[in-house]
C-alpha cells in the first residue's frame, strides 16, 4: 500500500512537472496578453510529433530534442506572427473562434501529414531501465529525469521572473499592463517574445513526454483542459501558482484514479465501489478547481477577476 | 409634463426587432414545406439531417440567449445537450419512454448542474469565465464516460425512439421532424418574450453596462445566473430531440469541440438576434456536410474559414456585429 | 437625525492612505458640497460611499441605519444613489430605456420573463418624468450613445433622479460642461433642493459656492474644513492648501 502511494505520487508529480510546463506559457498569455488561446495544446502535440520525426530522422533521442527547440521556436513564432497578434485587440469571443479555429486546422494536418497511427519515440539507452526505491520498489530512470528536467525549467523560469529585467517586466505586464506600455517597453515585441517562450515550454513537454507517451492527435486536447484547469486553479499570469496548481490537478488526478475506489470499497460493495470510483476519479480536479474558485474566484496567486 | 402623455410606447429599435421575427418566420415557413419537397425529390434522408439541423438550431438559439443578450462566453453548454441525449438513454432503460417525462428529467438535471457551476463561474468573468465554463463542461463529459452501463466512450444505441402519451408516433421520421420544428418555434417565441421582458432589459443592461446597473439597483449576479439556468434547460430540450433524431447517444455529443461548435453556430448568425443562431446551425451544419463531401480533412477547411473570418472582419466577428448596435465587446 | 452620516472613513492603498478618518454628514434637504485639489482622494470616497469599494474601517449610516457592509444595488435600493464622473450609461439602449431601467429598479420585481417591458406604461411614465426635469424630455428616442457630452450628462442627472433618491451622491456632474449649459444644470440642481439631499463632488467653483449649504474641503485624504461656504472661503488653512490657481479662483468666486 504504502509503495503503491509512493509510486502513484512520483506519477502524479511526473505529470504535474508536464503539465507546469504547459500551464507557465498559458498562464503568460492569458495574464499578460488577455488573450483567451484554446490552440496551446497545439503546441505540446506539435512538440511531440516534432520529436517523432527527428528522432525518426537522425535516430537518436538527443539530436532530436536539440533539432526540437528551434523547431519550436519557429512554431511558436509564425502562429504568434500569422494569428495570435492579430487578436490582442480583439474581445474574447473573437479569440475562442480564432483559436478554436486553429485547433480544427491543426488537428487535420497533424493527420494529413503524420496519418492517424499513433506514433513512438524510442527512449535513450541511458534513462531505459528502472532504479530500486525503497524495498521491492522499482522506478522508471526516464520518469526520473522528467521530474528533474522539468525542476530545472522551472528553477530557470523562477530565475528568468524573479532576477531579469525581462521577468520584472512580465510581472509587472500581468499584474498591470497599462503600466508596462508607461514604461516605454515595445509591448509587442514582449508578446511576442512571451508567445514564443511559452510555445517552447509547451513543445519542449511534448518532446519529453513522448517516449513514454504515445504520440497521437488527441493529445493535446486532453492536456488543454487539464492545463485550463491548473491556470485557473494557480491564478492567471502566476507562475507560481501554475506550478502548484500542476503538481496539485496532477497528484489528485493521479491518486484519485488509484485510491478512489480502494478508499471507496470500504464503505460500498466491490462493484458498486468500482463504478463510483471510475466515475468520481476523473471529475475529482473539478471538483477540486470549483471548491478553489469557491473559496477564491481568483485562484490561489490571482491578483485580477 | 405634457411630454408624459406622449411617452414613446415602443423602443425604437422594434423595427429590426420586428424585422428578426419576420425572417424567423419566413425560415419557419420554409422548414415546413422541406419534407414534403424533399419526398418530392425522392430523398426522405434530408428530413432526417434537417431535424438535426433543428435540434442545433434550439441549440444555438439558447446559447445566443446568454451569450448574445448577457455576454457570458459559456464554452461548456454541450454538456447540456449530453444531459439531455443521456435523459432519453437512461429513463428510457428504466422504462420512462415518454417525451415530456424525459425532457422533465434533462430540464431538472441541467437546471441543478448549471444552478451550482453557473454560480461559481459567474463569480469570475472574462478569460476566467470562458475557462470554467469549459472545464465543467469537460467534467461532465467524463462523467458519462465512465458510465459503462451506458457504453462508455463507445455510446447506447436507443432500442426505440421516446413517446408521446404512450403513442409511438415519433418512430416516423416526418413526425419527429415536425415535433422537433414544433418546439423550436414554441421556444423562439418564449426566447423572443423573455429578451423583451423586464428581465431580458436587465440582462441586456448588465450586458451594456455592468456597473452602471449595480448603481440604479440590479445586483448581476442573480439575473446572470437566472438565464445561464434558463439557456442550460433550453439546451437540454435540443439534447432530448437530438437523441431520438440519432437513436443513439455518446459522450461526443458533449465534447469541448461541440461547444465549440455550438458557439460559431451563434456567432455565423449573428449574436444577439435569436433569429441568427437559428440561421447559424443551418449554416455551420449545412457548410460541414458539403465540406465534408467535399474532402474527409473537412476540418482544416472549416477551421481555416473561422480563422479568416476573424482576421479578415476589420474588427472581428463582433466587431461587425458592434457597428449593427447588436453587440458591444467588453474587455 | 442626518440623511447620511459619515463616521471615521479610512482606507489606505499599501502605504498610501486615500481616504484618512473622514467623517461627514448630509442633512435632509442639505446640498453638502465636497471640494478639493486633483488626487485629494475624492472619486475614492465617493467608491465608498456608493459601495463600490469596501472601507478599511469607519462607518456609514443612511437615515441612521448602518451600511457599511451593504452592496452598491442594496444601497440604491435604500435610496442612496449616485452619478458617475465619467458618463455611465447604456450605450445601445434608447435615453427613455435607460431611464426606464432606473425606474423599474425600485418598481416590483424584475424576475418577469414574458410581459413585453417596452409597453410598460408605468415604467415608460416615470422615465418620462425623471427626462423631462432632468431637460432631456425631447430626446427620449435617441439611441443613448448618439447623445451630445452635455445630454449625457443630464441623461446621467435623468437616472439617478429615476431611482427616485433620498441622499444624490454627484460625482462631478459638471465635468465638461461649460458656460450655458452648466448653469442651466445648477440652475436644474437647485430646483430639486429640499427634495432630496446631495452631496455634491465638483470642482467648479462657481458652482458649488451658488448651491451648497456647506462646503467640506478635502486635501490628502483628510477633511481639513467644513462650514458654510463663506467661512470655508476665509479659512486660512483652505487658502494655504488651494494656493495657486484654485486659490485665486476661491478668492474670486
Amino acid at each position: 500500500m504504502t509503495n503503491l502511494l509512493v509510486l502513484q505520487l512520483l506519477n502524479g508529480v511526473q505529470l504535474g512537472i508536464i503539465l507546469f510546463l504547459i500551464a507557465a506559457g498559458l498562464t503568460l498569455v492569458f495574464g499578460i496578453m488577455d488573450v483567451v488561446n484554446l490552440a496551446h495544446g497545439v503546441l505540446y502535440m506539435a512538440g511531440a510529433y516534432l520529436m517523432a520525426t527527428f528522432a525518426a530522422a537522425t535516430g537518436s533521442f538527443w539530436w532530436a530534442l536539440l533539432l526540437v527547440l528551434p523547431g519550436a521556436v519557429v512554431v511558436g513564432l509564425l502562429l504568434e506572427v500569422v494569428v495570435i497578434r492579430r487578436l490582442y485587440d480583439r474581445s474574447h469571443l473573437d479569440q475562442v473562434l480564432a483559436t478554436f479555429g486553429l485547433v480544427m486546422m491543426a488537428n487535420e494536418t497533424v493527420k494529413i501529414i503524420w496519418g492517424t497511427s499513433p506514433l513512438s519515440v524510442p527512449m535513450p539507452d541511458i534513462f531505459s531501465g528502472s532504479v530500486p526505491l525503497m524495498g521491492p520498489l522499482q522506478y522508471p530512470v526516464y520518469r526520473i529525469a522528467i521530474i528533474v528536467a522539468g525542476l530545472a525549467v522551472a528553477g530557470g523560469l523562477y530565475l528568468l521572473v524573479n532576477h531579469t529585467r525581462i521577468g520584472m517586466l512580465l510581472r509587472a505586464g500581468a499584474t498591470n499592463r497599462a503600466m508596462v506600455s508607461a514604461l516605454g517597453v515595445d509591448i509587442g515585441k514582449l508578446f511576442a517574445i512571451v508567445f514564443t517562450l511559452g510555445a517552447v515550454l509547451a513543445c519542449f513537454a511534448g518532446a519529453i513526454v513522448a517516449p513514454i507517451l504515445s504520440v497521437d492527435t488527441g493529445m493535446g486536447e486532453s492536456v488543454l483542459i487539464l492545463t485550463f484547469v491548473v491556470v485557473v486553479i494557480g491564478g492567471i499570469g502566476s507562475i507560481k501558482g501554475a506550478f502548484l496548481g500542476a503538481v496539485l490537478v496532477a497528484v489528485v488526478d493521479t491518486l484519485g484514479g488509484v485510491f478512489g475506489p480502494i478508499l471507496l470499497r470500504s464503505v460500498l460493495d466491490a462493484s458498486a465501489a468500482g463504478q463510483a470510483g471510475r466515475t468520481l476519479a476523473p471529475m475529482l480536479v473539478y471538483i477540486l478547481m470549483a471548491a478553489i474558485l469557491f473559496a477564491k474566484p481568483t485562484g490561489l496567486f490571482g491578483g485580477r477577476g | 409634463m405634457s411630454d408624459v402623455t406622449t411617452a414613446p410606447r415602443a423602443a425604437p429599435r422594434a423595427p429590426a426587432m420586428a424585422m428578426r421575427v419576420k425572417v424567423a418566420l419566413i425560415l419557419f415557413a420554409l422548414f415546413a414545406v422541406l419534407p414534403p419537397v424533399a419526398v418530392a425529390l425522392g430523398d426522405p434522408f434530408m428530413v432526417l439531417i434537417a431535424t438535426r439541423i433543428l435540434a442545433y438550431a434550439i441549440a444555438a438559439m439558447a446559447l445566443d440567449l446568454i451569450l448574445g443578450f448577457g455576454a457570458m462566453v459559456s464554452f461548456g453548454h454541450a454538456a447540456y445537450l449530453g444531459f439531455g441525449t443521456y435523459a432519453v438513454a437512461i429513463l428510457s432503460s428504466y422504462g420512462v419512454n415518454d417525451l415530456l417525462l424525459q425532457m422533465l428529467g434533462a430540464v431538472v438535471v441541467s437546471a441543478a448542474f448549471a444552478l451550482v457551476t453557473g454560480a461559481i463561474s459567474l463569480r469570475t468573468r472574462g478569460v476566467y469565465f470562458i475557462m470554467i465554463t469549459l472545464a465543467f463542461g469537460q467534467m461532465a463529459f467524463f462523467f458519462f464516460i465512465s458510465l459503462s452501463a451506458y457504453g462508455g466512450d463507445d455510446g447506447y444505441g436507443l432500442s426505440s425512439r421516446s413517446t408521446i402519451f404512450g403513442s409511438d408516433v415519433l418512430e416516423n421520421d416526418m413526425t419527429l421532424y415536425y415535433v422537433t420544428l414544433g418546439f423550436l418555434i414554441a421556444l423562439f417565441a418564449a426566447c423572443h418574450r423573455i429578451v423583451g421582458s423586464r428581465f431580458g432589459r436587465v440582462l441586456t443592461g448588465i450586458r451594456e453596462n455592468r456597473e452602471r446597473m449595480e448603481a440604479v439597483g440590479f445586483p448581476p449576479f442573480r439575473y446572470q445566473l437566472t438565464a445561464f439556468v434558463i439557456s442550460a434547460c433550453i439546451t437540454s430540450l435540443a439534447g432530448v430531440l437530438l437523441a431520438n433524431q440519432a437513436e443513439f447517444v455518446s459522450p461526443a455529443f458533449m465534447s469541448w469541440h461541440r461547444s465549440g461548435e455550438l458557439i460559431v453556430m451563434v456567432v455565423f448568425g449573428g449574436i444577439g438576434t435569436l433569429t441568427g443562431a437559428i440561421g447559424g446551425a443551418v449554416v455551420a451544419l449545412l457548410l460541414e456536410e458539403w465540406l465534408g463531401a467535399l474532402t474527409h480533412h473537412w476540418p482544416l477547411l472549416f477551421g481555416l474559414i473561422l480563422v479568416l473570418m476573424v482576421l479578415f472582419s476589420p474588427r472581428g466577428i463582433t466587431g461587425l456585429l458592434e457597428r449593427t448596435g447588436l453587440w458591444r465587446a467588453r474587455k | 437625525m442626518s440623511r447620511l452620516d459619515v463616521q471615521s472613513l479610512t482606507k489606505s492603498f499599501g502605504a498610501l492612505k486615500v481616504t484618512d478618518d473622514v467623517s461627514l454628514t448630509v442633512e435632509p434637504g442639505e446640498i453638502h458640497a465636497i471640494i478639493g485639489p486633483n488626487g485629494a482622494g475624492k472619486t475614492t470616497l465617493v467608491a465608498q460611499l456608493s459601495g463600490q469599494l469596501k472601507p478599511d474601517s469607519g462607518r456609514i449610516r443612511l437615515d441612521g441605519a448602518d451600511i457599511t457592509g451593504l452592496s452598491m444595488p442594496e444601497r440604491v435600493k435604500r435610496g442612496l444613489a449616485r452619478s458617475f464622473q465619467i458618463t455611465s450609461i447604456l450605450p445601445g439602449f434608447t435615453v427613455l430605456e435607460n431611464v426606464a431601467l432606473a425606474v423599474q429598479a425600485r418598481s416590483g420585481s424584475s424576475f418577469r420573463f414574458f410581459r413585453p417591458v417596452a409597453g410598460d406604461a408605468a415604467l415608460n411614465d416615470a422615465a418620462m418624468e425623471a427626462l423631462t426635469e432632468a431637460g432631456l424630455g425631447d430626446r427620449a428616442g435617441v439611441v443613448a450613445s448618439a447623445l451630445s457630452h452635455g445630454e449625457h450628462r443630464r441623461l446621467e442627472l435623468a437616472i439617478a433622479l429615476a431611482t427616485n433618491p433620498q441622499v444624490l451622491l454627484l460625482d462631478e456632474p459638471l465635468a465638461g460642461v461649460g458656460g450655458e449649459d452648466a448653469e442651466a444644470f445648477v440652475a436644474r440642481l437647485r430646483r430639486f433642493k429640499g427634495r432630496f439631499a446631495m452631496l455634491l463632488i465638483e470642482h467648479d467653483m462657481d458652482a458649488v459656492f451658488a448651491l451648497a449649504d456647506r462646503v467640506s474641503v478635502l486635501v490628502y485624504g483628510r477633511i481639513i474644513a467644513t462650514g458654510t461656504p463663506d467661512e470655508v472661503r476665509s479659512d486660512a488653512d483652505v487658502r494655504a492648501a488651494y494656493l495657486g490657481e484654485e486659490g485665486e479662483e476661491m478668492a474670486d468666486a
